[in-house]
């Protein structure tokens, strides 16, 4: 099946991402998102904590495009800085966990038997313990670092991918090709991450395009905690959960960085519906 | 199978002690007491207060006197709302949260799995992008933005719903259709992903090869590796529904099991902390046990390797 | 194995959610509202904010538990319903001594508990003995030491036997009370639920003298003397009293129940009342205001509140040391401002600590807005270090939206006056308490509401040695200030120690007064016989619910 093609899979996956016009719209879309975010700020004339209490919850016009807060905060300037902080936690958490997720997951799965059953078992460990203490514990014994941010996110949000890398691994392992991959002689490592692995990738995308949006909704709750992103600066998160309580009153709060976080999430899961068709070995076939 | 479940069963109990210990001492070692409040308790009274529920003690003592409490199946009384023991607290609040958490998964499963498996089978056509489309945009309105907006909608406009509450029925659609969604937009994405896996694989493209109706192979032959990863996914996420949800609590004003998730812990109401977090940790065991067997099931070649 | 293809056939799904939904719809429809049915029922709907931690009163500490035993309780005297001021309540009249020292109550011979027992005196003695046990470890059991000896008992020094405390029952409708010293406050101090009676016979049934969390306080458990009776508690969901026919005065009582509902989250409660669930709600959302003042100008009420919000400083650590800078961080704060363009809830700026007219003392003010004075203080500080700048100050406080908007602000503030870097620090609550406790911070939010109308209720905690201090800030001027206001029976007196002690808070700043709290509420018109008072006590037999009028 797969064996031979496994060197020319990353240019072969390139080429075939290419072709596909939705993922590379999405691709453009979160190349312009990240470009607006990092240099948003830079071109606003307000900074993200400049207050003018004599323009509180002003709706959107040409002085501020997106309107201001409640402390008359320009929007526009909040929102792309906020976009700096919940891009780089969204994103570097996500592959955190993946990266330990999958591995933890194909190990677990692979190995099978008794092995198997304790690593789960640790995992229902990090599933019960209570997250609230876990998060302040952290800060105590390590002060307000914001690694600790990615070590809080990456602690829970590995834990349903590994199960999920798991069960597939479970499913793939006694398939054809992988036997005969081992009928071959093959290591374990070439067999769990050349042959193993691609077939895995579909799940693995989806789930993942999935824990973006959750990691960036965590960061808001992290930063309750103390956590992580502090007053006056802004993320998608805290912006969301403060627009979603005035958005009767002031309906901008929420659309503006609730429709960068949703044009981020529609880009991301098309980009990876076609990362998961350009990955997939099986789709050359057709 | 029975074997599974009785090992499955022995790994339990070491597993729920680790739990336990962890939890006790990561409890003790956070900042802050039950007792303290911005009008400072004076010092002889908080002696007092600690003597009462036994905090005056070495803390290995005090860890001890809990295993041994715990055995008896006795979790003591809340700190926080000491007329209350916690098994009674949990007792009222779980039956609440059962019934939304059954209801929201229903939702999130009949609308999901329908909506990820037509999807898969006409992709990349419309009856593909409107699901997923929706989907992603459930994914993109988180609870507390969904939430309110269904009872602007459904409550304060059509009053149709009653916008908060749990005394009846009539109460559990909003809670269990803001909570439902969010989780159907998930089960949506992992179906539609599972199905283009299995679809694809040799065994269905055979069945295909024969002339099997599509509904035939999607039932027959599809569904069972296809729905591996909503299975993998629902075993947590099912003990996080009937667990309670401290957002859609505090949205619709429920009196559930989320809320002491949370509070237990802001509160330093070590008991119920304890209390909660065992108890989540049986749900978890028990449904990962049940996800193990359905997919035993599901997939018959999973189990040759015992 | 049974066919799976039913199972996963889209059609019958739909129709199956499509009839489940239907039926919900058809149930749900056209009821009336809670504000509705109320008018009939003489039932109030009341938001109570949170779930009371404790329902006994000698071990309740909230202001939740407080609206809640007020309905089941009643001391001594009750409150008048406009101005809180005492009225006949378990006594029928009571005599003062010469000294303002020692108080005859009389009680009513037809003062009744639930279950028909009479209420006497001994049960008052009773229940202050109970209140003061070292064992029970009451939190409040410190407000009943302005009787005579009640602090040597309380601390364990003497038995009950031998340290006298001044509470006797002369017979069973004569109680006597001896004062430490003369307080002219202490009949409203005991409208405080501390002092309120609980019933004998019950307690011992429970044996919860000495017990923290027993079940008699449990509906059908519960004996009160108060005007309604507890009859279901379901926690975090609702609490339900109805009329009690024991009360002495049932006639004046017109609802025939009270319902109370721990909502939390604020707009949540919000929701519940404008969708005629609540009467009333416990608090309203400072960003709310401008949008409920438009769409319900008549049911947003401000009333004022006793309470100040202020920061404190750390005086222990640099640069807050120095009191030039402590007081440049004073000056450089606009409160009018901050009141008007960011609070926006009716506050008054607090240019002192003790809320103006609190039992009628008026503070002079005396903290105030100075940009350029406050830039000379922090610039002659600076230069005398050889700085340049301060560093970043730390700016201490827990988590929430209000607390995070006034900090936010002030940030803006300290900036633009003084080119001062703040870094906000938001912890969760109890690390927050620990750390301010510990000392562990620069600059910190606080806030005070007085238990009683009195400005020794604030000023008290400014003395060198109490525990709420916690600024390392102590002054012997001060100190000797406070107690000469509290041994003293003269009202002018006690006016020019207070302000002694004012004047030594504006000048050393340990503290930063910000605003006065004023108390935010939605409430329906129909609920009448309700006044704004200083404590937010709403005596509950005064109040009933009806039409408005011309309408």
């Amino acid at each position: 099946m797969n064996i031979s093609q496994s060197s020319s899979l990353g240019r072969d996956a390139w080429v075939r991402l290419r072709a596909n016009r939705m993922a590379m719209v999405s691709l453009s879309l979160l190349v312009a998102i990240s470009f607006v975010s990092l240099f948003g700020p830079l071109l606003s004339s307000y900074s993200y904590d400049q207050q003018n209490l004599d323009h509180i919850f002003k709706s959107p016009d040409s002085t501020h495009l997106f309107g201001t807060d409640n402390l008359g905060r320009d929007l526009f300037a909040r929102t792309t800085y906020g976009g700096r902080i919940s891009l780089a936690v969204g994103l570097l958490a996500t592959l955190v966990s993946l990266i330990i997720g999958v591995t933890y997951g194909m190990l677990s799965g692979y190995a099978g038997g008794r092995i198997d059953s304790w690593m789960m078992r640790f995992v229902d460990v990090l599933y019960s313990l209570p997250f609230i203490i876990f998060v302040i514990l952290l800060m105590v014994i390590f002060g307000r670092n914001f690694l600790l941010l990615f070590l809080a996110i990456g602690a829970v949000e590995w834990l349903t991918m590994a199960r999920i890398t798991r069960a597939q691994t479970l499913h793939l392992k006694n398939a054809e090709f992988i036997e005969a991959a081992r009928a071959l002689g093959y290591s374990h490592a070439r067999i769990l991450f050349r042959h193993l692995l691609p077939n895995l990738i579909g799940p693995i995308i989806i789930y993942s395009t999935l824990t973006v949006p959750a990691v960036m909704l965590l960061e808001a709750v992290l930063s309750f905690l103390g956590l992580g992103v502090q007053a006056p600066m802004s993320s998608w998160g805290s912006l969301i959960k403060e627009g979603a309580e005035k958005m009767d009153a002031a309906p901008w709060l929420l659309f503006f960085p609730g429709s960068f976080f949703c044009l981020t999430l529609f880009a991301l899961n098309f980009l990876g519906d076609g990362l998961r068709d350009a990955l997939d070995p099986k789709s050359s076939k057709d | 199978m029975t074997r599974l479940i009785v090992s499955r069963i022995l790994q339990a109990v070491p597993t729920l002690w680790v739990i336990a210990t962890l939890t006790f001492f990561m409890t003790r070692y956070a900042p802050g007491g039950p007792f303290d409040a911005e009008r400072a308790i004076p010092e002889e009274i908080k002696v007092k207060l600690e003597r009462h529920f036994g905090l005056d003690q070495p803390l290995l003592d005090q860890y001890i006197l809990y295993l041994q409490n715990l055995l008896r199946g006795d979790l003591g009384p809340s700190f926080k709302y000491p007329e209350w023991e916690v098994s009674e607290l949990i007792a009222t609040a779980f039956p609440v949260s059962l019934t939304l958490g059954v209801l929201s998964l229903l939702v999130a499963l009949l609308i999901g799995i329908p909506a990820g498996m037509i999807a898969a089978l006409r992709r990349n056509s419309w009856m593909d992008y409107l699901p997923m489309s929706l989907s992603m945009a459930g994914i993109c309105l988180p609870t507390f933005v969904l939430g309110p907006l269904l009872i602007f909608a459904l409550s304060t406009k059509l009053g149709v719903f009653p916008p908060l509450g749990w005394y009846g029925p009539s109460d559990w659609v909003l809670p269990s259709l803001t909570l439902g969604l969010f989780y159907a937009a998930y089960i949506a994405r992992l179906t539609r992903a599972g199905m283009l896996e299995t679809l694809q694989q040799d065994y269905v493209r055979t069945a295909r090869a024969k002339g099997a109706s599509s509904w035939r192979i999607l039932s027959r032959h599809a569904a069972r590796g296809g729905l591996l990863p909503v299975l993998t996914f629902m075993g947590p996420a099912f003990a996080g529904l009937i667990s309670g949800s401290f957002v859609i609590e505090s949205i619709f004003f429920i009196p559930g099991l989320g809320k002491f998730f949370v509070t237990a812990a802001f509160n330093r109401d070590y008991t119920m902390v304890l209390g909660t977090v065992l108890f989540y940790a049986t749900l978890i065991i028990i449904l990962n046990l049940l996800v193990d067997l359905l997919q035993a099931w599901l997939d018959p070649k999973s189990r040759k390797e015992k | 194995m049974q066919s799976p293809k039913d199972l996963f056939f889209p059609t019958f799904l739909l129709r199956l959610f499509l009839i489940w939904t239907c039926l919900w719809v058809l149930l749900a429809c056209s009821q009336p509202t809670n504000v509705e049915t109320a008018l009939e029922e003489q039932i109030l709907h009341f938001g109570l904010g949170s779930e009371p931690q404790n329902l006994d009163p000698h071990l309740a500490t909230s202001v939740a538990a407080h609206n809640i035993l007020s309905a089941l309780l009643e001391g001594l005297v009750s409150e008048d319903p406009k101005t809180l001021k005492p009225k006949p309540g378990v006594a029928q009249s009571w005599a003062i001594s010469e000294d303002g020292k020692i108080y005859t109550f009389k009680l009513r011979k037809n003062g009744q508990w639930s279950n028909g027992d009479p209420v006497t005196a001994h049960d008052f003695v009773y229940s202050f003995r109970r209140m003061l046990n070292p064992n029970l470890g009451a939190q409040y059991a410190s407000m009943l030491y302005p009787l005579k000896n009640a602090k040597s008992f309380h601390q364990g020094v003497k038995s009950w036997e031998h340290a006298k405390v001044g509470a006797k029952a002369l017979d069973d409708h004569t109680l006597r009370l001896t004062l430490e010293n003369p307080i002219p406050y202490f009949l409203e101090l005991l409208n405080h639920f501390s002092w309120f009676p609980v019933h004998q016979p019950t307690i011992e049934h429970f044996e919860a003298y000495e017990k923290i969390g027993s079940a008699w306080t449990k509906p059908g458990n519960f004996v009160g003397n108060g005007p309604f009776l507890l009859t279901n508690h379901r926690i975090n969901s609702v609490i339900e009293v109805k009329k009690n026919q024991h009360y002495w005065d049932a006639k004046t009582v017109r609802l025939n129940g009270i319902r109370f509902y721990p909502i939390e989250a604020v707009y949540t409660e919000e929701r519940a009342y404008r969708s005629g669930f609540l009467h009333l709600t416990q608090s309203v959302s400072a960003d709310r205001i401008e949008f409920l003042r438009k769409k319900h100008p008549d049911e947003l009420h401000y009333e004022p509140y006793l309470g100040t919000y202020f920061y404190r400083f750390n005086l222990k650590a640099p640069p807050f040391d120095d009191q030039r800078v402590r007081e440049a961080f004073s000056l450089a704060i606009d409160r009018q401002r901050l009141v008007d363009k960011v609070l926006k809830g009716g506050q008054s700026p607090a240019t002192s600590f003790t809320p103006p007219g609190t039992g009628g003392f008026m503070p002079v003010s005396k903290f105030r807005y100075d940009p350029e004075s406050a830039k000379a203080l922090l610039h002659s500080y600076l230069q005398e270090k050889g700085m340049d700048r301060l560093p970043p100050i730390e700016l201490t406080y827990n988590t929430s939206e209000g607390h995070k908007k006034v900090a936010e602000a002030l940030h803006g503030m300290w900036k633009n006056v003084l080119g001062v870097e703040i870094r906000l620090l938001n912890m969760e609550w109890k690390v927050f308490l620990s750390t301010v406790a510990k000392g562990e911070f620069t600059l910190a939010r606080a806030g005070w509401i007085g238990d009683y109308i009195d400005p020794h209720t604030f000023l008290h905690m400014w003395r060198t040695d109490e525990g709420l201090n916690m600024t390392g800030w102590g002054n012997q001027t001060y100190d000797e200030a406070l107690r000469r206001a509290e041994i003293s029976n003269s009202e002018q007196e006690r006016w020019q120690n207070f302000q002694t002690c004012e004047n030594l808070l504006a000048e050393e700043f340990p503290i930063l007064p910000l605003y006065f709290y004023v108390h935010l509420t939605l409430r329906h018109p129909t609920v009448k016989g309700w006044y704004p008072t200083l404590l937010d006590h709403h005596p509950y037999k005064y109040v009933y619910l009806a039409k408005e009028e011309g309408r």
